[in-house]
């Protein structure tokens, strides 16, 4: 198995963590014993084996699912009530688009 | 009359007899749980307008003589991670410290419809995530039974609200055994319905097929009560099951005799053996009920941590990918651009359990490793799900230990997070398998100080009323104090 130090700080940057060194220390063999618990599964042949994506049991002949009809949900103030950063009309956010 | 230590019955006799109000009950609660609640620390807010205002509905509804609805002035606790509009919800982490909910749960909407009194909001591992309370973004809760361990978790302030009488009843969520795992530890009953069976709206997501709501209570009929008023399809949730809900309480006073009870040998290697012993005793005492004891099989039991903790970090790592302070909670003061952002918010207000569950779920989804991994794990989903179809071909209910150990010690297990999932073996299974399964009270350890031993009591899918029925006969029995 042998998780590095390198694959935990690629795994933590597609997830958005900044981790400190101490952390990606700390994370490395607790990490990498789990991975290493995980390898268990391969004892097992799922050749002929479907994955099981849906849980709800029996699934219904007719999946029922609400009508697609606009309702009142939120309010704009409702919507924004936790916003970090607030007093707009929308969310407000570090610039996204950079400029030239 | 002790007003913190009835059940939804009592309550419901004493209110409809006007020996007392709804508010004096809420009140009797607050107080108790002032003193209480200094030394278990099972809340971590509480709304006592809301529940006031509630008891005075109730009481106005006894004073114009209107019938009472099934919960009413039935003081409850609900967990953190269930949304209570306009109150805070925290999901025990910093990074929703001040997050106000907009809406309520659909749970917690028909609770109140009920007439239950909101108490305020309980503890747990943060994000749902771990079995111990420990991982808390807060602080810890105390095992009410004996203060220096665990209550177990997630749900562990849910668990020790209701044990220490501090609610009458409470909402806990469970995707790999947060509603069992606690109830065993804290003496109490637990039940997670069917996946489905109740309606995941207002349920901050951890791991989206495993997530359920399920109630606590000192008794089976309470926890039949409560899981009564929350099951049922939500048009807010496709998830949610269009299956009717039938009369709990009138099914599980039906009896057990003739019933067969699948005695799985998988569940009963490498447990304490107190723990071993006390459910010999109540296998023993089924028997004598009429019940028919099958041992049975259960194959791929062994492979269910390695398939639940692929899973769930998973999903996990797909949920929490929107606390990135754009649009609500702990945004970092200070950042470089809007990556940066990210990356500050989610490092500084996530705790380690929730940090080291979104990096194996990002692992294990990434490039090059899906394969082998969540693809594998989805595979060995269904064989796990095939051995509990198989089994209830032959048998009707199947009975296991909640837990391999006894409620540990506060800190004993923080240092090693791969020996804190093994402890989930027993219930992680039914999670995979999405068939109900629910902890009862099952005696105490032999030694001191007497621990609580719970007993875990799984059925096929929608057959929650199977499920009463056996836990019921068991209480009846005598079985909650069998040694």
């Amino acid at each position: 198995m042998a998780l590095t130090e390198k694959d935990v700080r690629y795994v933590a940057d597609l997830a958005h963590l900044e981790l400190t060194e101490e952390e990606v220390k700390k994370f490395l063999p607790q990490i990498d014993s789990i991975l290493d618990y995980m390898q268990k599964l391969n004892e097992l042949d799922t050749t002929h084996v479907e994955p099981m994506a849906q849980v709800t049991y029996p699934a219904a002949e007719n999946p029922s699912v609400r009508s697609d009809a606009p309702r009142k949900t939120f309010t704009q103030e409702e919507a924004l009530s936790n916003a970090p950063d607030p007093g707009g009309d929308c969310f407000k956010v570090p610039q996204v688009i950079e400029k030239e | 009359m002790e007003p913190t230590n009835l059940t939804i019955a009592e309550i419901r006799n004493l209110l409809a007899s006007k020996q007392a109000s709804a508010e004096e009950l809420v009140r009797a609660h607050l107080a108790h749980i002032e003193t209480r609640d200094k030394e278990v620390r099972a809340y971590l807010s509480l709304s006592p307008e809301r529940a006031l205002a509630q008891a005075r509905r109730i009481d106005q509804k006894i004073a114009t003589g209107e019938t009472l609805p099934p919960l009413a002035g039935v003081p409850t606790a609900v967990k953190d991670v269930i949304l209570t509009k306009g109150n805070r919800t925290t999901c025990a982490s910093r990074i929703l410290e001040s997050y106000i909910a907009p809406y309520d749960a659909t749970a917690v909407k028909r609770l109140e419809a009920a007439g239950a009194c909101v108490l305020g909001k309980t503890n747990c591992d943060e994000f749902a995530m771990g079995s111990s309370t420990e991982n808390s973004g807060f602080f810890t809760t105390h095992n009410p039974v004996d203060l220096t361990r665990v209550p177990g978790g997630s749900s562990g302030g849910s668990a020790a609200a209701v044990a220490a009488k501090m609610a009458t009843a409470a909402l806990g969520s469970d995707t790999g055994g947060s509603i069992r795992q606690p109830a065993a530890f804290c003496g109490v009953v637990g039940m997670m319905g069917t996946y489905g069976r109740v309606s995941r709206y207002g349920l901050v997501a951890f791991a989206s097929s495993l997530d359920h709501i399920g109630p606590f209570g000192r008794s089976v009929r309470d926890v039949a009560l409560v899981l009564q008023t929350i099951a049922g399809r939500d048009s807010m949730d496709s998830t949610s099951a269009d299956v009717p809900v039938p009369d709990y309480e009138a099914a599980m006073e039906r009896d057990v005799r003739g019933l067969k009870v699948g005695v799985p040998k998988e569940y009963f290697k490498g447990l304490n053996p107190e723990i071993g012993d006390n459910l010999q005793k109540a296998i023993d005492l089924y028997a004598k009920l009429g019940c028919q004891i099958e041992s049975i099989t259960l194959p791929h039991t062994d492979y269910a941590i390695g398939c639940y903790y692929i899973i769930c970090t998973a999903e996990a790592s797909s949920n929490l990918a929107r606390y990135d302070g754009v649009r609500y909670g702990f945004r970092s003061p200070e950042y470089d651009g809007l990556r940066d952002m990210y990356r500050k918010t989610r490092d500084r207000g996530f705790g380690a359990e929730v940090k080291r569950r979104i990096m194996l779920g990002t692992y294990v989804l990434s490039s090059g490793y899906y394969d082998a991994y969540y693809l594998k794990a989805q595979k060995v989903r269904t064989l796990i799900a095939r051995d509990f179809l198989e089994a209830f071909d032959d048998v009707d209910v199947i009975v296991v230990p909640t837990s391999p150990l006894p409620p540990f010690k506060l800190g004993e297990k923080v240092d090693d997070p791969l020996q804190m999932y093994l402890a989930d073996i027993y219930t992680v299974t039914a999670s995979l398998a999405g068939i109900p399964g629910i902890s009862v009270p099952c005696g105490r350890m032999r030694s001191e100080p007497r621990l609580p031993v719970g007993m875990q009591i799984f059925a096929k899918h929608f057959d929650e009323a199977r499920l009463l029925q056996a836990a019921r006969a068991f209480e009846k029995a005598g079985g909650f104090t069998i040694n």
